[in-house]
């Protein structure tokens, strides 16, 4: 056989055979494949963040309106003697007609009012929240019996609705709870600048809110209650999973119960979560009598639910350190304990860090198993300090989405996307840390 | 191993927790889906004007409401259970069999069920009969049962518009489906003759529920999910018409047709006279063994059921809520704290 013979008859290195064309054009194809399914991922995501963040962001804007109030003694606190005992008798009720007549004043004197609107309706144009806020501003401070303050009250959520584009002349017209006409005082209002749009702080700090007023509703409560079970999970799951990698990786002997164990583990990773929440209704609220709704509760059926997720994760960063490093420690007279405490676990920590710090973002984001165990609750009270708070009753964030999506007022669709919002930057936040964490510790050998 | 550990953990935090965990000072309730609402607004309301924190609500269902009320007395277990239909004696006997043996009915108004189709559609102007032809499985055509052959809603009455029959009604799981059997399909079952004719060839009992049965050709969709689902698939079909509650119609009257039933339009004053049909009382049951011991609870219970809340110019009817006319014997029962007697 000679040498041109092996040449397969190539002309020359310039021009393209055959088999090199037909192996690049399918590499080009490969290609093809790749950037259509990145383009794909991004076109999905792009759509869901403009739908959510479309219907989402005006909840982070509200309808505010100020308004000249005069607490009139003789309606406030008819005895006269500023015990707040005794005029916590004037109710929200009472307070309310209050808020109505300071409006229906403001617009009598300016002439906005279009013609043959009736008082109650203009009345109604402010939120039914703002005669608690009022009540309880006056209560706490009695002085204020007697004078005219400048109140900022919230406007009704059809009238915020309006400002945003959801509401209209024409739904108006259709729609029972609201009236052009109440539609054109607001515009007039806010023309005379004393209706405007602000910043709505009351979305992230108020808890929720009943159907009758979603302007008010917030995730205050939802908020601290999803804090108080991430507090729970860091501080149970991250100890107990490390400490069971740790054994298993370094210390268990290789036997078929810890063969057992291994399978077992890498398969609690992939139950389903409501099937956690069925055992925490099962063990922790009818056994072992800990109270529905709270955060302990929630607490403990993630800290299962993620604990399989730290154990992979910090027995793959266990692994990945160079047995090198733990001869080297040994060689050198290191007990096996120290070995592991003075160099396994801090050349770990970057990768356990990371991977609890998914495992919380997860666990975070769950719904299912918390609505078993009563965390779909309407819950309006802040659960106090921890570790009191912690079985306090409580909301948490995704099922205070699922929450918003039930009501019947069209106002809490855009509640809805808003809390989804704030739950994604909360989950952004939590990954963004992970990859800073990996990229500013993690050691390769 | 990891297992023995998180075993040890999880004890040592149950024994920190559960001495905390006996003084539950604010009250809970869990229950229908459609006193949900109503519940939530009463909650708000007691929060802000008595010197108690604000009661926890939970939907849930009637049937698991109930269900957890009869669990057993103690801090542990709910205060009041709200429900959209009455309780049953199935309910009764095992809050009996857990040592639940005083419990209050309360009954806070009523609530409309009604029919609607989107705003841009034709208008619809039922009777039970018409439901009855629609969906049944099996219908009376000249004197004979037949298997349903009923297309269009122009089949089952000539009056009606020549729209294909696609009805989306609440699951079985909802009480809300419970007044729809009794109210609208028994009753047109019962005015087509179709009732006489199965009893007459099944016996008294099964004739009964075989009025029941519906076609499972998809003109009939069971909506487990609440009225907002309902309101989605509307927008997807809107040929349809959908089952919703009057409360939830009010709030979307700019997005719904409603349609007459037997000729009346559904509005919180024809529920409460009595001329519009499928209508049905709202409940909710207060374990009385738990009255002096939560706090608040009895205030909670009065304040339900005053003028204020749940009287007709109250916050309850005006979100679609029908007072009840008998309020006042409704509100001494549970100033006085009467137990219900017996299902009679």
């Amino acid at each position: 056989m000679t040498l041109a013979d092996m040449s397969h008859h190539r002309p020359s290195l310039y021009t393209q055979d055959a088999r090199t064309k037909a192996r690049n054009a399918a590499e080009k194809r490969f290609r093809i494949y790749g950037i259509t399914a990145v383009t794909l991922g991004v076109l999905a995501l792009i759509v869901l963040l403009t739908s959510v963040l479309g219907s989402g962001l005006g909840s982070f804007r509200q309808t505010m309106m100020t308004l000249p109030v005069t607490l009139d003694a003789a309606v406030l606190d008819k005895k006269g003697n500023r015990n707040p005992d005794e005029m916590a008798k004037a109710t929200t009720i009472t307070y309310g007609k209050v808020l109505a007549q300071a409006l229906e004043a403001v617009v009598a004197e300016k002439g906005l009012a279009p013609e043959g609107m009736k008082a109650k309706e203009i009345g109604s144009l402010i939120s039914k929240e703002a005669p608690a806020a009022l009540r309880d501003m006056v209560l706490a401070n009695p002085d204020l019996i007697g004078t005219t303050i400048e109140f900022n009250v919230l406007a009704n959520g059809r009238i915020d609705g309006f400002f945003k584009g959801r509401v209209t002349m024409e739904s108006a017209a259709l729609d029972s709870n609201v009236s052009p006409a109440q539609l054109e005082l607001a515009q007039a209002l806010r023309d005379a600048g004393m209706l405007r749009l602000a910043f709505n702080w009351a979305f992230i700090t108020n808890p929720d809110a009943s159907e009758l007023r979603p302007e008010s509703a917030g995730l205050g409560v939802a908020i601290l209650g999803s804090a108080y079970m991430m507090l729970i999970v860091l501080a149970l799951a991250l100890p107990i999973g490390v400490a069971a990698s740790i054994y298993l990786e370094e210390f268990a002997p290789q036997n078929r119960f810890t063969d057992l164990i291994e399978v077992n583990i890498a398969n609690l990773a992939a139950v389903p979560s409501i099937v956690f929440g069925i055992l925490g209704l099962a063990v922790f609220i009818n056994y072992a009598g800990l109270p529905q709704s709270s955060p302990l509760v929630g607490g403990l059926v993630l800290t299962l639910m993620t604990l399989p997720t730290i154990i992979i994760a910090t027995r793959a960063a266990l692994k990945a350190v160079p047995p090198s490093i733990k001869d080297a420690a040994l060689g050198v007279g290191a007990s096996k304990m120290q070995t592991i405490f003075h160099h396994l676990l801090p050349l770990a920590l970057p990768g356990i860090l990371t991977g609890t710090i998914i495992g919380l973002a997860q666990a975070l984001g769950e719904t299912a198993p918390l609505l078993l165990i009563g965390m779909v609750a309407f819950v309006k009270e802040y659960p106090a300090a921890p570790p009191e708070g912690f079985l306090d009753p409580a909301a948490a964030l995704p099922v205070q989405v699922y929450n918003f999506t039930q009501r019947s007022d069209p106002a809490f669709i855009e509640r809805a996307s808003g809390a989804i919002i704030v739950l994604l930057v909360f989950l952004l936040a939590m990954n963004i840390l992970a990859v800073l964490l990996r990229r500013r510790f993690e050691r390769r050998w | 191993m990891n297992t023995a550990k998180f075993g040890v953990s999880a004890l040592a935090i149950l024994a920190a927790s559960t001495s905390g965990a006996l003084a539950r000072d604010q009250i809970q309730s869990a229950g229908s889906s459609t006193v949900l609402p109503y519940a939530t607004i009463v909650a708000e309301a007691f929060g802000e004007n008595f010197d108690f924190p604000t009661p926890v609500v939970e939907g849930g269902g009637s049937g698991a409401g109930r269900k957890k009320l009869c669990e057993g007395v103690g801090e542990n277990t709910i205060d009041i259970a709200n429900s959209s239909s009455r309780i049953k004696q199935s309910d009764i006997d095992t809050c009996a069999a857990n040592g639940v043996e005083e419990i209050m009915e309360v009954r806070i108004g009523y609530d409309g069920i009604v029919f609607a189709s989107k705003i841009d559609g034709p208008e619809f102007a039922f009777t039970p009969s018409d439901w009855y032809n629609a969906l049944a499985a099996e219908v009376m055509v000249d004197g004979a049962l037949v298997a349903n052959p009923n297309k269009t809603w122009h089949d089952v009455n000539a009056e009606l518009p020549e729209q294909d029959i696609l009805a989306f009604i609440p699951g079985t799981k909802h009480g809300t489906r419970e007044v729809f059997d009794i109210k609208v399909l028994e009753a047109g079952c019962e005015a087509t003759g179709a009732m006489e004719a199965f009893v007459a060839a099944k016996g008294e009992k099964d004739g009964e529920k075989a009025c029941l049965a519906l076609r499972t050709d998809g003109v009939s969709v069971d909506i487990d999910g609440d009225y907002t689902e309902t309101l989605s698939r509307l927008d997807a079909n809107p040929n349809a018409i959908g089952v919703f509650g009057l409360s939830f119609y009010q709030n979307n009257t700019d997005k719904l047709r409603v349609a007459t039933m037997s000729g009346v339009v559904p509005s919180t004053e024809s529920i409460a006279t009595g001329e519009y049909p499928v209508s049905r009382p709202l409940f909710f049951y207060v374990k009385k063994a738990h009255l002096g011991v939560i706090p608040g609870l009895q205030e909670y219970i009065d304040f339900f059921v005053s003028d204020e809340m749940a009287g007709p110019e109250g916050p309850l009817a005006a979100y679609g809520l029908v007072s009840d006319p008998e309020l006042a014997a409704t509100q001494e029962m549970v100033a006085a704290g009467t137990p219900m007697g017996p299902l009679n």
